[in-house]
Parts: structure tokens; sequence; C-alpha cells
């Protein structure tokens, strides 16, 4: 006997309900930790080949006479060995310069700094593009799907694919992770891998549906469970593969780019979970509806 | 009956695959150009003017002033663009003196020459850009030689002032105060005395990029040093490499010869997109190469999909020949409409994005496209010469579990 995913929905909606309005309370009350790209100012990013003191990251900023909010530095990396100092104001070239040299000259370990800036314009510009840019590839998947199959796909899928964007933002709410410019990049890959995963399992959902004489719901339960059970094994294999290369990217790959694989790994994640047990139960839900008028009608 | 030549064209194929991998693909990877991010540079949005209507001819003007100065700066494959109609971005990458760069770029290298009453009665304009430091022959000290498009105009300026001062102003201040000591008719000048040789060279530098017609003003910037931006080029090659093996053997333990169809497919996916990012050429930045070993994680999705189908296929009973084809032609519809949403999506990351998020969407839409090449036909026609080779009988080869074709 195999374990009915459908008729259990009510649990993983509640699930992921949770989680959800969790995440909305989070962000409504500490808000999304904004990034030097959307928030003007700067933030100065400095690697070493091991462990550092803050206060000797401190010290050199008090040395270049550059004021320090409270708690701007923050360590990052696989080792902990990257200082992430985010300031509120701009710094022009000769300042960057000069931290180098005083960086160079006070850290045995030091590797290199990577600087970005970003006025009040620009940051406001950058975040109305991403919130666009989410939208915009929203829009696009919906057409094409509802075109493809049928509306309500295309909106199930579009509420999957939403829960995981919502759980990775959540995520770094909670977490107070800076939310950058590669995290709208790691953000619309899980939008793109969520509906891929998603639309697999829907494309046997059809299939299936096809010469299928649907009575009851249960009968719809059962075809979709079926559906289900029948891409289990590609829908487990295809994460593991992408999850292999996310935790390696995450584990080995470049400190700067190490907020963006966490945020792709939560998302892969999540994507893998919304395609099996709240897309397809939230179709069944839907169609189960209209099931229901057609047999009024008969 | 087993037959050889389908197997000998199979091999060859296979060979081909890695003889090319391991011969052209290090020359295809040193030849992509790599971002910033992998190499260190910096990448400058200037606002153009002080919020005046900026015209087409400010513009132009702007864009050849900042050419001639990245040329002056000797750094490769600078990228600079209009952004916005009023913006204008510049890339450099490399090793260079990133402060003295941003200085030099965004200097108004505004140069008047002026009569003692302060009217103006050359500027730099008028200058050929050949301006360069030579020392004073009888004394060494640095000079800046300068040459005048027009040698009528000098000539009837220095005829007019003769015996008078003549002010030179850099950006609003005076940088030499001289005496016109001849007529000069062949339009070639020298500006002497300077306080040093890199004084000299610098102001020679400044004359001959031009002068910005606009100041510009930083909007946002971003610089990586070089040892950093190597040190994450390096990590994010291990990490790619790691992630390549893991999934290699995760394929050849699942799915076994199917599997190493599979792996040779991703050889070949590896091989076409250093091809795709040498050839465009497109700049590969931290996040596109992120994207692109993700990309392997997907490629391997359509490999996945259809071999699932070909064992769903063994199930219903078929024999393995039919399993695969049927198999492989209804995975097909599904790889096709999974891969068109994720190609939406990259589609509009790069309508949208800006920077890292445009190198990310470039990769992705990269990968799919090469994937779909890969995973789908070429990993297509090896499985189908493989079976129809009659080498390899048993289901079990094809990652289906004996107990399950024993069904039938």
């Amino acid at each position: 006997m195999r374990f009915d995913i459908v008729r259990r929905r009510k649990w993983f909606f509640l699930l992921s309900g949770t989680i959800t309005v969790a995440g909305l309370i989070v962000m409504l009350v500490f808000g999304l930790n904004l990034g030097t790209d959307f928030k003007a100012g700067s933030r100065v990013q400095v690697q070493f080949t091991q462990p550092f003191h803050t206060s000797a990251v401190a010290a050199v900023f008090a040395k270049a006479n550059l004021p320090l909010g409270a708690s701007a530095i923050t360590t990052a990396g696989t080792q902990n060995s990257m200082a992430v100092i985010r300031l509120g104001y701009e710094l022009n070239a000769q300042q960057e310069n000069t931290l180098n040299h005083m960086f160079k000259t006070s850290f045995p370990g030091y590797v290199g700094t990577q600087y970005d800036s970003v006025s009040p314009i620009i940051a406001q510009e950058q975040s109305q593009t991403a919130v666009w840019a989410v939208v915009f590839a929203s829009i696009g998947i919906v057409v094409y799907v509802a075109l493809r199959f049928e509306y309500r796909f295309a909106i199930a899928g579009i509420v999957a694919l939403l829960h995981d964007a919502f759980i990775v933002i959540s995520v770094f709410a909670l977490l107070r992770i800076p939310v950058d410019l590669p995290f709208i990049a790691a953000v619309l890959t899980i939008v793109g891998y969520s509906i891929n995963d998603t639309i697999v399992i829907f494309d046997r959902i059809r299939e299936n549906l096809k010469g299928a004489k649907l009575k009851s719901l249960a009968d719809l339960e059962q075809l979709v469970d079926h559906s289900l059970w029948q891409t289990m094994t590609r829908s487990i294999n295809t994460v593991l593969t992408v999850l292999f290369a996310a935790i390696m990217l995450y584990f080995f790959g470049g400190d700067p780019i190490h907020n963006f694989c966490f945020a792709l790994l939560v998302g892969l994640i999540s994507g893998a979970y919304s395609s099996i047990f709240i897309a397809s139960p939230i179709w069944v839900v839907w169609r189960s509806r209209s099931l229901r008028r057609e047999q009024k009608a008969a | 009956m087993i037959k050889w030549g389908r197997f000998t064209t199979w091999i060859l194929i296979v060979i081909i695959i890695f003889g090319l991998t391991f011969s052209v693909g290090p020359k295809l990877f040193a030849k992509i150009p790599l971002g910033l991010d992998l190499q260190g540079g910096f990448d400058v949005l200037y606002q153009i003017g002080n919020g005046q209507n900026i015209t087409a001819a400010d513009l132009n003007s702007t864009i050849s002033a900042l050419t001639n100065r990245v040329n002056t700066l000797g750094v490769a494959d600078p990228l600079i663009e209009v952004d916005n109609g009023n913006r204008v971005r510049v890339e450099l990458a490399g090793v260079f003196n990133q402060t003295a760069a941003r200085q030099f770029l965004s200097a108004e290298a505004n140069l008047q020459f002026k009569s003692a009453s302060g009217k103006v009665l050359m500027t730099g304009k008028d200058l050929m850009n050949n301006a360069a430091y030579e020392p004073d022959p009888t004394y060494g000290y640095p000079d800046v030689s300068l040459q005048f498009k027009n040698p009528a105009l000098l000539a009837s300026v220095t005829k007019t002032y003769l015996g008078k001062p003549m002010e030179i102003w850099l950006n609003g201040k005076m940088i030499q105060n001289a005496t016109i000591q001849s007529v000069i008719t062949n339009g070639k000048a020298v500006i002497s005395n300077m306080p040093s040789v890199q004084y000299a060279q610098n102001l020679a530098n400044l004359l001959n990029a031009g002068a910005l017609p606009l100041p510009l003003h930083e909007l946002s910037s971003s610089s990586v040093g070089p040892t950093l931006g190597r040190a994450a080029l390096h990590a994010t090659l291990l990490a790619g490499a790691l992630a390549i093996l893991l999934i290699f053997l995760f394929m050849l333990f699942m799915y076994r010869v199917a599997g190493l169809v599979a792996v040779i497919a991703l050889v070949a996916y590896s091989l076409l997109l250093l091809g795709v990012f040498a050839g465009f050429p497109i700049t590969l930045t931290l996040t596109g190469l992120a994207a692109l070993v993700l990309g392997i994680g997907m490629a391997v999705d359509a490999n996945i999909i259809t071999y699932e189908r070909i064992k769903d296929e063994l199930r219903n009973g078929k024999s393995l020949q039919s399993s695969v084809v049927a198999g492989q032609r209804k995975a097909l519809r599904t790889i096709l409409d999974s891969n068109v949403t994720t190609f939406i999506a990259g589609v509009v990351m790069y309508g949208y994005g800006t920077g890292s998020v445009r190198g990310f969407a470039v990769a992705l839409i990269a990968s799919i496209i090469v994937s779909l090449i890969t995973a789908v036909f070429l990993s297509r026609s090896l499985l189908m010469l493989l079976t129809r080779s009659n080498l390899v009988k048993n289901p079990w080869l094809y990652g289906a579990r004996t107990k399950e074709v024993a069904k039938r």
C-alpha cells in the first residue's frame, strides 16, 4: 500500500500555510536585511586565509577615519574567514585605496577586497526591477502553461512557485542574511526550477487523464496519486543531482557566492517538496469543484 | 545477433567527444572572457552631467572621451555602454591600479588657454591628441609638448599676444603662466616647467584623452581585487568538478549503461557550452559559473525523465528496443514543456537584470539550449545505437530492476 499524498493534502497545506504565515510575520516584524544593492551605501567584503578578529577590522576603519555603525561588521564564508562591512555612505576610490593598503599591512592572511557602492537612485531602481522581473517571469510562465495545459494547472503551478520563492525570502529574513542582486538571480532560478519540476508531474497527470473516466473526487485523488508515484523516482533522482551541484557550490565554491548558494539550496528543496505536495493537491481541489458541477449538470 | 557496425559507430562518437573535450576544451576555456568578479577589476556606473538634458552629441563625445582614456590605460577588453539614456557604464577587468584608473576616467580635463584679461583664446578641443612628456632639451626639466589642430589659429593668437602672458588653466586651476616668446606657425607648442615627470605624463594623458563635455558622477561602483577574483574562480571550479563527479557516479550507479550514455552526453554538454561561451563570446561571471554547474544538474533531468519512462515501458511488458523508442518519444514532450518554462524565466531575468543577474541569465539560457541538444538528441542517438547493436540486452543495464521486468 502506497502512501496517499493527495488524500493527506490538508496536512501539507497546513504545513506550508504555517511556514508561510510564520515567514510573513517574520518579514513584517524584522523586514528584509537589504544588501547594498538595494540600499544606498557601500559594502566592503574582505577575504582572509584564516579567521580574523572583528576588532582588528574595526581598528582599520577607525584609523582610516571611516565611521562604522553598530554591528556593521559580520563574518561570513565557509571558514568564517570573510569580513563583510556595511556602511551607510558611499566610499570613494581614494578611501578604497587607503583601506586596501591598511588591510594589506595589518593582516598577514589578507587575500583581497571587494567593494560595492550604490547611490539611492540606483538602489531604488534595482529593487523595483527585481520585483518586476519576478512578476513578469510568473506571468510568462502562467501564459505558457495555460496554453499548453489548462489555466488550473498554470495557477496551481504558480502558487507552488510563489510558495518556494516566499519560503526562501522568509528564511533570509529570519536568518538576517543580506538580500542582494545575486539573491534575486537565485530566487528566479528557484522560480524556473520549481515550475520545471512541477510541469513534469502535471504532464503525467494530463497523460493519465486522457481516456480516464472521473466519477468522483476519490477517482481524481487516485489518478493524481498514481501519477505522483509514477514520477516519484524521477522527482527524487533529479532533485538529488541538482542538490549535489548546489551543496558542492555551497561548501567549496567561492565565498562571494555563499549566500547565493544557500538561497539555491533552500529553494531547491522547497521546490521539490511543493511540486509533489502542494501543486498537484491544489489542482485536485480545484478540479474537483468543476467535477461536482459537471455531475450536477448530468 | 550483435551488430558490430552500430557498436563501432557508438565507440567512434564517444572517442570523438572525449578527444575533443580533452584537446579543445582547455583552449576554449582559456578563450572565455572572465567577469571582473573572477579576475578582478571594477565596474562603475556614471551619471552624465548635473541633471540637465543629455543630447546624443553629449553622449557620443562622453563615450569617445572615455574610450580614449581607457585606451591610454591599456586595459584589455573594456566595456563602455550607455545605460538609460543619461548614464554610462564602464567595466574594466584585470590587474591594474584601480584607484588611479577610476580617478583618471572621470577627471575633467578642461584645458583653457587664457589671456591675462581672462579671455579664453583656445581650449583643449583645439588640441591634437598627441601630447607627450618630453624632457627640456637644455635643462632636462619635464615638459609637455602639444600640437594644435589649426596652426593658423595658434599663429594668430601668438602674434596678437606676443610678449604678453598666457595662462594655462586645467580644471579651473591655473597650471602655468607663460609668456609668449615667439610667433608659432607650425602649430607646435610646449608647456614647460612641470613639477615632476609623473605630473607631466599625467597631464599629457589627460590632454590626449580629451575633455569630458559634461562632468561624470559615480552612481554605483563595484571593485574586486584580482587575488580575490582568482580565489573565487578556483574555488568555484573545484566545486564544479566535485559536483560533476558526484553526478556522474550517481548516474552510473542508478542507470548503469544508460547512465554511462548520460555521462557521455554531459561531457558533450560541457564541451558545447564552452564552445558557445568562447564563440560568442559570453563573459563568464561567478553566478554564471554557478548556473552552469546547476545546469548540469538540470541537464541530467532530461536523461532521468527518459530513463524512468523507459523503465515504465519495460514494466508494461514491452521489449527492450520498443521500450527505449517509446520511452524516448514520451519523455521528449515533458522535457520540452519543462524546459520552456525555465527558458521563460531566463529571458525575463536577462531583460530586467543587470550585471551579475544578467550573467546568470545568459548562462542559464545557454545551458538550457545546449542541454536540449545533448541530453535529448545526442543521448537519444547514442542510446539507440547501443540498443540496436544488440550488445546490451539486459534491462538491468538500463537501470530497471530484474524483478519489475520479470512481471511480464
